[in-house]
């Protein structure tokens, strides 16, 4: 059993929606009752529709977002952080080691400063290096890892493209030497010739500087290629994780299967081979009973209209949030 | 013969701006015949959207079209020289009745303030001399063709009442309200989950089945190409490098750039092959290169040839065209 890095225990993050006529009391449950172990050293891929609470469950372990109950224990082997109950001072120590890279490398980075400024600014900010010439070294040391040029660091991020902005981020949330990184739909605004090139780098400075990544995205192609755990999030639920390989061959939530089935192919002859998900995600402001999937699951029963299934281990390390997954997949691999 | 639905001849579009004329569009030809859904594909920059938009003439006060640039769209009783059309007045043919367009995010093309019926009916009382109670109808019943439950009640609500897969069914329904000829669909997917996403362009390709109208889809899916389209043209940096059917651009495509696209794309039937990135970054539009223009990313650039020559979409016999010096040596 591998050691973990984060461990979520039944942690649920609400926010309320503002006191308004028709908002009154209304309480959104971005997150709730989720359990989930990342081990050191993984890339861990979380998937799920917008609406689905992926974001905010990243934005939670990073203490991002007022965490309303449960647990988030951090351990990079060094020492532990208590999440939702870090003081002040700890807070700091904390945000050196688990660190956030944007989606929009156009929005994430300041005109107005130059790349090695953008990148220093965390360094000085948290008062990690005492002489500019220290700095000097930890910018050039990283923007090289980042595969940037040393005369890059002159210029300022307007003359950058996509990819390189997308490195300049990585290198900044990357200067504090971080353990743990959230990748935010990272690669989501890159153009798909040079989305290939960050994933690359993502994976080689995972490997050389043995960093745990927990990669968000809604892209499940992606998800398979650079993830080695998969967790499914619907609806502020997490609805299965399992191994990659795992999840995309044995998929045990019906949601999953769906998910999977809509990717579209790249081949035409797959044409309306895919399984229909009818309808959308319901608001998550006003939740169905019992299972959260059940309005749009095409192997609803009774007891899923009232009863909310439980995280279970269904063997072959994947754990599932469904009252009927061994019965359908069995079914499903059959047919 | 008789002439394709849509011809498209040496587009060429260039924008004036502070820093001199910028080419988005550069000798760009292709035909599209009606009940076909050809893919326009390509990066962010490769000018898809301005190549689409030049067929509505939509493309902003700054753009200068080149001189030979001839844009024809034919239907049974007309004939329209879209490069001719003067006025505002004028276009209106082009502009949501013959043409019609949807956009990637519908929120933005609705008027926030105003019901999406009166809408409807707006947008078919410019084109057809219809009644209001008429015009009303024709707009429930697209509503309900397009898979919205209680048409009546959402012709009466505004586009924030509705979720993002509902607000483009009802965007599908206000462009095809006017039954157009030639539907283009920009991104028409991009910003919705891949659970709606499948439903939307199964909604299309239905359409498309009753209607028979033809469709240029907008797209940097390859995988939405796949699943969608009869045919493809891939763009690159303002120029068409390769055109075909889908099944053959998709299985062996000829084009460099459309083999690096490929390649870079991760597949789920082979988890462990590597992502092979595109090498280097897409030129800024300020410094397109010469000769070919993908010649200064491209693994098979012929020294002293690609860097100076420019390479023409040539046609190869079986309804494929590729704009390659490398390419057609190979096939030789």
């Amino acid at each position: 059993m591998s050691v973990s890095i984060v461990s979520v225990n039944d942690l649920a993050v609400h926010f309320r929606l503002g006191g308004g006529f028709l908002g009154k009391g209304l309480v959104v449950r971005a997150v709730e009752g989720v359990s989930l172990v990342i081990p050191r050293g993984s890339f861990f891929g979380l998937v799920g529709e917008s609406g689905s609470g992926k974001t905010t469950l990243g934005r939670a372990i990073l203490k991002a977002v007022p965490i309303t109950s449960g647990e988030v224990v951090f351990h990079d082997g060094e020492r532990a952080f208590d999440i939702p109950k870090l003081t002040a001072a700890d807070t700091k120590l904390y945000r050196r080691r688990a660190q956030l890279i944007f989606q929009d490398p156009y929005a994430a980075l300041s005109p107005r400063m130059t790349v090695r400024d953008i990148i220093a600014e965390p360094l000085e900010v948290m008062r990690l290096t005492k002489t500019r010439a220290e700095i000097d070294a930890r910018v050039r040391d990283i923007a090289a890892k980042c595969r940037l040029n040393v005369e890059h660091l002159r210029r300022f991020p307007h003359a950058f493209s996509g990819g390189q902005r997308q490195r300049i981020s990585i290198a900044r949330a990357l200067v504090t030497e971080p353990a743990f990184l959230v990748a935010d739909e990272s690669v989501a605004a890159l153009d798909v010739s040079i989305q290939a090139d960050i994933l690359n780098l993502l994976k080689a400075l995972q490997r050389d500087l043995g960093l745990t990544f927990l990669f968000i995205s809604h892209d499940l192609s992606v998800v398979a290629h650079t993830c080695d755990h998969v967790a499914v999030m619907y609806l502020g639920r997490l609805v299965e994780t399992a191994p990659t390989r795992r999840l995309f061959t044995t998929p045990m939530h019906p949601y999953t299967r769906a998910l999977l089935s809509a990717i579209p192919s790249l081949d035409p002859d797959d044409r309306g081979k895919a399984e229909k998900l009818e309808g959308e995600i319901p608001s998550p402001a006003r939740p169905p009973a019992g299972c959260k999937f059940h309005t749009r699951c095409r192997f609803v029963r009774e007891r899923c209209r009232s009863e909310e299934p439980r995280l279970r281990e269904v063997g072959g390390g994947s754990v599932v949030a469904c009252h009927f997954a061994e019965e359908i997949q069995a079914t499903q691999a059959a047919a | 013969m008789t002439a394709p639905l849509l011809d498209v001849r040496n587009l060429t579009v260039r924008f004036a701006t502070a820093e001199g004329l910028v080419t988005a569009v550069d000798e760009v030809s292709f035909q599209l015949r009606s009940g076909e859904i050809m893919g326009l594909v390509g990066e962010s920059g490769s000018g898809k959207s301005v190549t689409a938009k030049a067929i509505m003439r939509l493309n902003a006060g700054n753009t200068r079209y080149g001189e030979g640039t001839a844009i024809t769209v034919t239907v049974p009783d007309r004939r329209i020289d879209v490069m001719a059309l003067a006025r505002e007045r004028d276009m209106r043919p082009v502009r949501g009745d013959l043409v019609s367009m949807i956009f990637q995010e519908p929120m933005a093309s609705f008027a926030p303030a105003i019901t999406i019926g009166r809408q409807m009916i707006e947008q078919l009382q410019l084109h057809r001399p219809l009644g209001r109670r008429e015009a009303s109808e024709i707009g429930i019943e697209m509503l309900s063709k397009v898979g919205i439950s209680e048409p009546g009640k959402r012709f009466d609500q505004y586009a924030f009442e509705l979720s993002g897969g509902m607000r483009q069914r009802a965007m599908i329904a206000m462009a095809l309200s006017t039954r157009p000829r030639l539907l283009i669909a920009d991104e028409p997917t991009t910003a919705l989950d891949v659970t709606i996403q499948a439903q939307v362009l199964e909604l299309i390709r239905g359409l498309v089945a009753e209607y028979g109208m033809g469709v240029i889809l907008i797209t940097h899916d390859l995988g939405v190409v796949a699943q969608t389209c009869d045919s493809v043209a891939v763009m690159y940096l303002g120029r068409l490098v390769e055109r075909g059917p889908v099944r053959d651009v998709i299985r062996r495509p000829q084009h460099p750039y459309t083999q690096g696209l490929l390649n870079a794309l991760p597949k789920l039937e082979d988890l462990d092959a590597p992502l092979t990135p595109v090498p280097g970054d897409i030129p800024s539009p300020l410094e397109r290169p010469r000769g070919c223009v993908f010649h200064t990313r491209c693994p098979k650039r012929i020294p002293d040839r690609c860097d100076s020559a420019v390479p023409h979409l040539i046609g190869r016999g079986d309804g494929r065209e590729v704009a390659c010096f490398a390419a057609g040596a190979e096939a030789a």
